[in-house]
């Protein structure tokens, strides 16, 4: 150590500035809060466009289950993306919405093709070909009575679940 | 001109006769204070014109001969800002009518397209200058990276220019919705799940319930779970104000920047390669300076000549502004020409229960959305995002200094370049023609792990291809430019391809057909 050489009062010069002058601290001190500040705000106003109650319509419909209905077709209420389908006593429902980019699937005899990328899906909504990540939901189903169900396509559940009619 | 006003003869003076002189006077006086300094007849006053003008000033006052050559930049810059202003001139005209609410949005449109007086003309200008813009905005990146003019110190005009890219296509994405059309709803109701995609990742990794940006990132695009009155209200306040206003901005830094940075990039020798100037051309200075200037001081780079005058350089008035007139009248000729023989479409009413089917983006992402065929995620935002990020990281990771200014200039140069084509376009072909021929891991073996069909699909196998081909290049060249020349051509051509193959050899379930000719009737 050169302590004693280097007396500590010497008025430092410009050669030999400090390490990080006071001044520079704090303007540095203030950029960064105002930086942060504004970054706060930002995050804050981006509050309002991320909507805490959406608008979209319920996904919970009532629908009577025509009597015509086989074992086996497809039944779609009017507007709704969901299938129906009755197999003896036991009904059950399975989303149409592809789980790729959200194309409405369209219920075949094989099971369900996507026309947008060509996803095709089987009978019980897994996937068969294409890009659909994973299979069709099966969406929940109560029974309310005779031919009437309440369906809400926004509730999964396991596929296989059934209710009986 | 002024003696005019000047040989009146004092006698004579009346108030009225006064009057009547200086309303005889005005229209030529108002002419006078337009342009601050008279008309632009000579060298210095065609200087005063430019650099006292608001609009021109961004132009330097005089221009370099290099950059004014046709083959410099084939006014592809100057055409992208000509769209724009053709846009916003139609653009403005169309908020007239327009109505953004579900239903009644497409009858506004139906309105504008068969009611309104010139309607819809106009809607067909708006649109195909709109899509001219997107592929001028990308040629002029084209004519940017293989005349290596990213280089420093223009290599923070090249990410502006990225920005300027970004909003262009966000410009077209959001505008593709408003006449809420089959077309318009499915489109953007695939563009919204495929922000949703990184789903795709978080669900195989079992973590969507904890970090689900996905799907923070659609519910913020759409204002909700689909698309719908939210959704059309946000793009229409993107299209109309926040990229309009974001575009305006990036647009004035790009173009103050090329002042800036010394005019547009020109090789070296560019004087040489020159030859003397034309006679016509006055010298600046008629001896050498004698001086050096202190202006040097705050003057960055090798750029500050002293000693010399700016020979090589002509006054941007006329002959830079003519040629700016030039492609500016050229490109609204074009559009208006194919606003005349060219109806924009325009399908059914949206039905958000019956897709349209085949559902196609508009011609510039159909490329992306062949590679969506494959993987959502990797298609539609892993891909693109590498791209992004490797063109942004060109200017700082190619450092050389050969060819910049030269069209394929760097090591290797065209023979790389045509070598390039032929393996880019010969590797996307025969990917694409092995998958709808063959098939892919999901037909082989079903029961694969989504992640491994996420991560090993035609389109990363596509890039992967094309990055080991130009690291192949970039070894044999020993230059970082030749490899950023092969892998740049390589995804010229797979972007080319693709779009090729997913506008018309794709039909409805996206099927492989030769031609839409062979499309099953629906
Ligand atoms: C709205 C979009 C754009 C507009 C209106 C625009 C406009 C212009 C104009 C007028 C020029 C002068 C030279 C010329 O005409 O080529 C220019 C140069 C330049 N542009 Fe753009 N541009 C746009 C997008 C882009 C993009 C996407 C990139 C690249 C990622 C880019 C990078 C550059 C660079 C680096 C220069 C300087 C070139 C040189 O010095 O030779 N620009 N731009
Ligand atoms: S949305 Fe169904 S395959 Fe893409």
């Amino acid at each position: 150590m050169t302590t004693d050489a280097k007396p500590t009062q010497t008025a430092r010069s410009r050669l030999e500035p400090e390490a990080m002058p006071r001044r520079d601290f704090l303007g540095l001190a203030a950029w960064w809060s105002a930086a942060a500040a504004l970054l706060f705000g930002f995050l804050g106003a981006m509050r309002l466009p991320k909507a805490a109650v959406l608008p979209s319509p319920s996904k919970k419909f009532k629908v009577t289950l025509p009597a015509s209905v086989a074992t086996g077709q497809p039944y779609v209420p009017a507007g709704r993306s969901v299938a129906i389908y009755k197999d003896g006593a036991n009904v059950y429902a399975i989303s149409t919405v592809c789980t790729h980019l959200g194309c409405i699937v369209k219920a075949t005899d094989s099971g369900f093709d996507c026309p947008c990328h060509g996803s095709k899906f089987a009978k019980d909504g897994s996937v068969l070909k294409g890009p659909a990540p994973k299979g069709l939901p099966w969406v929940e189903l109560k029974h309310l009575g005779g031919d009437i169900f309440l369906v809400d396509e926004g509730k999964a559940v396991a596929a296989g679940t059934t209710v009986i009619a | 001109m002024n003696n005019v006003v000047e040989k009146r003869n004092a006698g004579e003076e009346s108030a009225v006769g006064r009057f009547v002189e200086n309303l005889k006077a005005a229209p030529h006086r108002f002419t006078e204070t337009m342009f601050r300094s008279g008309r632009p007849h000579s060298d210095r006053t065609r200087s005063t014109f430019v650099f006292g003008n608001v609009f021109l000033h961004l132009h330097s006052v005089r221009t370099h001969r290099w950059s004014l050559r046709w083959s410099a930049t084939w006014g592809l810059g100057i055409a992208a800002f000509s769209c724009f202003f053709v846009l916003v001139a139609t653009g403005v005209l169309l908020m007239f009518y327009y109505k953004p609410y579900p239903d009644v949005a497409y009858l506004s449109i139906k309105d504008i397209h068969f009611v309104v007086p010139t309607g819809r003309f106009i809607r067909n200008i708006h649109r195909w200058s709109g899509n001219m813009m997107v592929v001028i905005v990308l040629l002029h990146m084209a004519r940017v990276f293989y005349t290596a003019a990213y280089r420093p110190p223009r290599e923070f005009n090249w990410v502006t220019g990225m920005g300027l890219l970004a909003v262009t296509l966000g410009l077209s994405f959001t505008g593709y919705l408003l006449p809420w059309d089959q077309l318009a709803y499915w489109a953007i109701t695939i563009g919204a799940n495929i922000a949703q995609s990184p789903r795709e990742v978080t669900d195989a990794l079992g973590m969507t319930q904890w970090f689900d940006v996905g799907g923070l990132q659609k519910l913020i695009l759409l204002g909700s779970e689909e698309v719908g009155e939210e959704a059309l209200i946000r793009f229409y306040l993107f299209h109309v104000m926040i990229l309009p206003l974001a575009l305006v901005a990036l647009i004035a830094v790009h173009f103050w920047r090329i002042r800036k940075d010394g005019g547009l990039a020109r090789p070296v020798d560019a004087d040489t390669r020159l030859g003397p100037p034309s006679g016509e051309v006055y010298p600046v200075f008629t001896e050498a300076p004698q001086k050096t200037y202190s202006l040097a001081a705050i003057v960055k780079g090798r750029t500050a000549v002293v000693g010399r005058g700016p020979e090589q350089t002509i006054p941007s008035m006329p002959h830079l502004l003519f040629g700016e007139a030039a492609v500016f009248m050229l490109t609204i000729a074009l559009s208006v020409i194919l606003a005349i023989f060219l109806d924009a479409p325009l399908k059914e009413v949206a039905n958000p229960a019956v897709p349209e089917n085949p559902a196609k983006a508009p011609w510039y992402f159909l490329g992306l959305q062949e590679l969506v065929s494959h993987s959502a995620f990797m298609g539609g935002i892993g891909i693109p995002m590498i791209v992004l990020i490797g063109l942004g990281l060109i200017p700082y990771l190619d450092r050389e200094t050969e060819g910049t200014g030269i069209w394929f200039g760097g090591p290797g140069g065209r023979p790389l370049v045509v070598g390039s084509a032929i393996f880019g376009l010969a590797a996307v072909v025969a990917v694409e023609a092995f998958v709808i021929r063959f098939g892919w891991i999901r037909q082989w073996w079903p029961n694969t792990p989504q992640l491994v069909v996420t991560l090993v699909n035609p389109g990363t196998l596509l890039t992967f291809l094309y990055a080991v081909y130009s690291v192949w290049c970039l070894r044999k060249y020993d230059s970082t430019r030749a490899g950023a020349l092969a892998l740049f051509t390589c995804f010229v051509c797979g972007f080319v391809v693709l779009t090729v193959i997913g506008s018309y050899f794709r039909g409805p379930n996206w099927d492989f057909y030769w031609s839409p000719s062979q499309w099953p009737g629906h």
